[in-house]
């Protein structure tokens, strides 16, 4: 019900690869760690990962690869998220569907999930059938078989897919574009299900090709969460996934991102659009991408301005100013590549996108002036480090969190120190970030519009 | 898919599936559901863990958007939207501060039957959250700042639905199933209902309606039966002790066997089927749900998703699901397809509902069923607010404190014999109505 609590169609859609791990941390906590994981490494190169959780006697057993859609070649966009589905269609020993009704029989849950920096798999079984799916997830991870007659109706699954996704929503075809024009280089311009026209032309050698050269054990993470020790998890992860030969060893090696200096703007109208939205989108720094220092100060920024009811958005747009039903920012810094720093507003009947661009940019000018408040910091943090303690009671939440930030390169101590990053941002830090963020010729404006509105006039 | 609303009924109608439908049996290691009862005599059920210091509150006020006076539609759920923006000394802006700062979630949702909540606090600001919703549910203020922001916002969420699919399709089908039935009408409201419905209408909405006599609890997490039943007394205690009586009719869903269009210039075809379905205190309702798990429930396994999405390629998500409603049942399900295959994937899903009324399941696809829907029980139980919720599902559909002992016995009893028969009597390839919405080729529009 509470509108701030979602985002600008076209942003939500810009930030769909980094929101899920935002999501995740919905935030980490006072004190201790956050997840309290054990880790060890296999002899050949795989990364394990314990997170204990005893309530039940579950746990969830997931596979991350270091690859999404952001490592395909040109013109192969699609390629993570196609083989991400045809990994169901069987091995040698395990022909096409036993993987899943095996799963089921045994009272399992199974999915798979691709980003632009990862592709992970997943089942969620009793304690006593994780050995089952340890060995079947290790079976594929390199004997998977393809043959046209799966590959050719999982194209056309993946097309409706696309069209559900995508192309039935004007809000995320609007995404498609911004991201298309916030990386000029960067391939995180490219969809994650795949351009059209390239989900047709894939190859099955071609996703073959990409399987062999990402898919091996130095290049994944094994995470189990629930009721396990890494004691007991040692010897089951040595005898299914340390057989497994270590592969050549693997770099990302991605175009990277140029000086930007040019404030880009995409304006789209569609017939079906019936709630208009401006939206606003800048480079960000992340872990990886510019100033890396600045992402904890970035996290408490945009809960300030604009994560919840009593954000500067929301009552400035929403509660005071009656101009929006909806308005909110947000920050995701987790990603191999640049970071993207995001802000939203739904105007309310009769009031102009342009209008509302011109009141963002005043409010922006007045924080930047007179500043983010040490009080405002300080509630900002004390609400995201709580937040750690929720993030602990689900049996997933650790096991996706870490998954995804081992898979983009961070450490565990990354996640685990997160709440004392936090703890440690200063007013001036925020103020900083705000001033450095703000960098028009970084950024895409964006307006989603219907059919018959002029620009900027709905 | 704008509005996160949207997104929320979905999730809404899913949990009924998942969480009314599929609470389970016991799992191998004990939970210990206790049954607290305070001093006032407010009754909750709770499962002490003290692993987190978090505590989840469920609840559920039994009656729901299904009674929203004529030309009031939405009542329920605006008021759902409102009972957090202001209450008692605290104005909107400073309640939201208060929930903030202090980490408290409070949510109220109305459905069709029930008008619920959920709090979840960190143990340490416990007494602030119970008296946060003492204050909402006793004396939310409904100031004019929050109720015409709420009002715009649900406003701008109906005027987005109108070119959404799924809640075209939806809405289309309820419309089609219960004509002249509270189930019939769009429980969100329309335009002109939301913009009818008045500051006293907000008022007088609690009024009856929010009581003791037909309120159940869950509650999970780190919290003694004692501080529990002290809480349910500061929280729930000043609520009236009865609930004014009303009445829903007990209604037949017209499942006519129709397919009817919604025209829209959609790339795709949406495609939503229902027939009548059973109600949950069914005595067949076991046989149902197994049945219903082979035919399109569950997973990567079920003969829907094997001869609509495996073998043909035709849609990305299709399922069926029963719905158990408190005056009427359904089974229901989706699909979404190319414009140009739609008629091909309604002919697909119809043929499986006749093959599966004709034939019924194979012995080993009900051994596989019962497998899965036994063992995966545990799974369910995955964080404190699932399991508060499933507290919550027990006691509203009156299953017994018991429930999660007899559940996979129940389960377990299904036979080929009983499958086969419930499959002839219930499914109804005839019956089963469908809406598409989008541009189908190949299926004629009316209906």
């Amino acid at each position: 019900m509470k509108p701030f609590s979602r985002l600008g169609s076209g942003l939500r859609a810009a930030l769909a690869a980094a929101a899920f791990v935002a999501t995740g941390l919905a935030g980490p906590f006072a004190g201790a760690a956050v997840f309290n994981p054990e880790t060890f490494t296999l002899a050949n190169g795989m990364q394990v990962v314990v997170v204990p959780n005893h309530r039940m006697p579950v746990v969830t057993h997931m596979v991350w690869y270091r690859v999404g859609a952001a490592d395909e070649a040109d013109g192969e966009s699609g390629s993570a998220h196609f083989l991400e589905h045809l990994m169901f269609k069987g091995t040698e020993t395990l022909p096409a569907g036993v993987f899943s009704q095996t799963v089921a029989r045994n009272g399992g849950r199974e999915n798979a999930f691709t980003a632009s920096d990862y592709t992970a798999y997943h089942q969620t079984v009793a304690k006593d059938r994780l050995e089952l799916v340890m060995r079947m997830e290790a079976d594929r991870m390199t004997h998977l078989i393809l043959n046209p007659e799966q590959v050719e109706p999982e194209r056309q699954v993946i097309l409706e897919e696309r069209r559900m996704r995508t192309e039935s929503d004007p809000g995320a075809l609007l995404g498609e574009y911004v991201d298309a024009s916030l990386f000029l280089n960067y391939p995180y311009r490219r969809p994650v299900i795949g351009w059209e026209q390239e989900i047709r032309s894939l190859s099955v050698g071609g996703i073959m090709a990409f399987y062999r050269k990402w898919y091996a054990p130095n290049n994944a993470i094994l995470v189990v969460a629930g009721d396990i020790t890494a004691a007991e998890l040692k010897p089951l992860a040595e005898k299914y996934y340390g057989v497994i030969p270590r592969g050549p060893d693997i770099q990302r090696l991605r175009p990277q991102e140029p000086e930007q200096r040019a404030p880009r703007r995409v304006v789209f109208k569609d017939d079906r659009v019936r709630q208009p939205e401006w939206s606003r989108v800048y480079l960000a720094p992340s872990y990886f991408f510019g100033d890396a220092r600045q992402i904890y100060a970035l996290e408490v920024l945009a809960d300030v301005l604009g994560s919840g009811a009593t954000s500067r958005f929301y009552r400035h747009f929403v509660v005071e100013g009656q101009k929006a039903v909806s308005a909110g920012v947000s920050y995701s810094g987790r990603a191999v590549g640049p970071g993207r720093f995001g802000l939203y507003v739904s105007p309310r009947p009769g009031v102009t996108l342009a209008e509302t661009e011109t009141a963002v940019d005043a409010l922006l000018a007045e924080a930047v002036k007179t500043g983010i408040t040490a009080e405002e910091v300080q509630r900002a943090k004390d609400r995201i480090i709580a937040g750690a303690i929720y993030a602990r009671d689900s049996l997933g939440g650790g096991a996706r969190v870490l998954g995804a930030a081992l898979a983009i390169g961070l450490k565990v101590e990354d996640v685990e120190e997160w709440p004392e990053r936090i703890r440690a941002v200063t007013t001036e830090e925020v103020n900083a970030a705000l001033r450095a963020v703000l960098d028009p010729g970084r950024s895409v404006t964006s307006e989603l519009l219907p059919a018959n509105a002029a620009d900027g006039k709905v | 898919m704008t509005g996160a609303r949207h997104i929320r009924r979905i999730g809404r109608l899913l949990f009924l599936i998942v969480g009314l439908l599929a609470v389970g049996p016991r799992p191998a290691s004990a939970i210990d559901i206790q049954r607290v009862t305070s001093a006032g005599g407010i009754e909750a059920w709770l499962i002490e863990d003290h692993t987190n210091p978090i505590i989840s509150v469920n609840f559920a006020f039994r009656g729901g958007s299904a009674l929203d006076p004529a030309g009031k539609e939405g009542l329920a759920d605006m008021v759902s939207g409102l009972l957090d923006e202001g209450a008692g000394p605290l104005d909107s802006m400073a309640f939201q501060t208060k929930l903030e700062d202090l980490a408290i979630t409070l949510r109220f949702e109305a459905g069709r039957d029930t008008f619920g909540g959920r709090l979840a606090t960190l143990t340490e600001n416990r007494d602030a959250a119970f008296d946060l919703l003492r204050l909402a549910l006793t004396e939310p203020r409904f100031d004019t700042e929050p109720v015409e922001r709420i009002r715009g916002q649900i406003l701008s969420n109906l005027r987005h639905q109108t070119e959404d699919p799924n809640s075209l399709a939806y809405k289309a089908l309820f419309a089609e199933l219960f004509p002249g039935h509270p189930y019939g009408r769009p429980s969100e409201g329309t335009e002109d209902s939301i913009n009818a419905i008045t500051a006293a209408d907000l008022r007088g909405f609690s009024v009856g309606r929010l009581a003791r006599d037909n309120l159940v609890i869950g509650a999970v997490g780190d919290i003694s039966p004692r501080e529990l039943a002290s809480a349910l007394d500061q929280a729930f205690g000043k609520l009236p002790e009865r609930a004014a009586p009303w009445q829903v009719a007990a209604a037949t869903p017209r499942a006519s066997g129709t397919v009817s269009v919604v025209k829209k210039a959609f790339p795709q075809s949406t495609i939503v089927f229902a027939q009548r379905g059973l109600m949950r205190d069914d005595p067949d309702y076991y046989v149902a749900y197994v049945l219903n798990h082979i035919l399109g429930g569950g997973g990567f396994t079920s003969r829907l998703y094997t001869e609509v999405r495996d073998k043909r390629g035709l849609a990305y998500s299709v399922y069926s699901a029963l719905v158990p409603m408190d005056f009427a049942g359904l089974v229901m399900g989706g699909a979404g397809t190319r414009n140009d295959r739609a008629a091909d994937t309604v002919k697909v899903i119809q043929d499986e509902w006749r093959r599966m009324a004709t034939e019924g399941p194979t012995a080993k696809e009900l051994d596989d069923a019962k497998l899965y829907l036994t063992g995966s029980f545990p799974l369910q139980f995955s964080s404190s607010d699932r399991i508060s919720g499933i507290l919550t599902a027990i006691q509203l559909d009156d299953l017994g404190i018991d429930y999660l002992d007899k559940r996979n016995a129940m389960i377990e009893a299904v036979t080929l014999e009983d499958a086969r028969r419930l499959a002839r009597s219930l499914l109804d390839p005839a019956g089963l109505r469908f809406v598409v919405v989008g541009q189908p080729a190949g299926i004629g529009t009316g209906g």
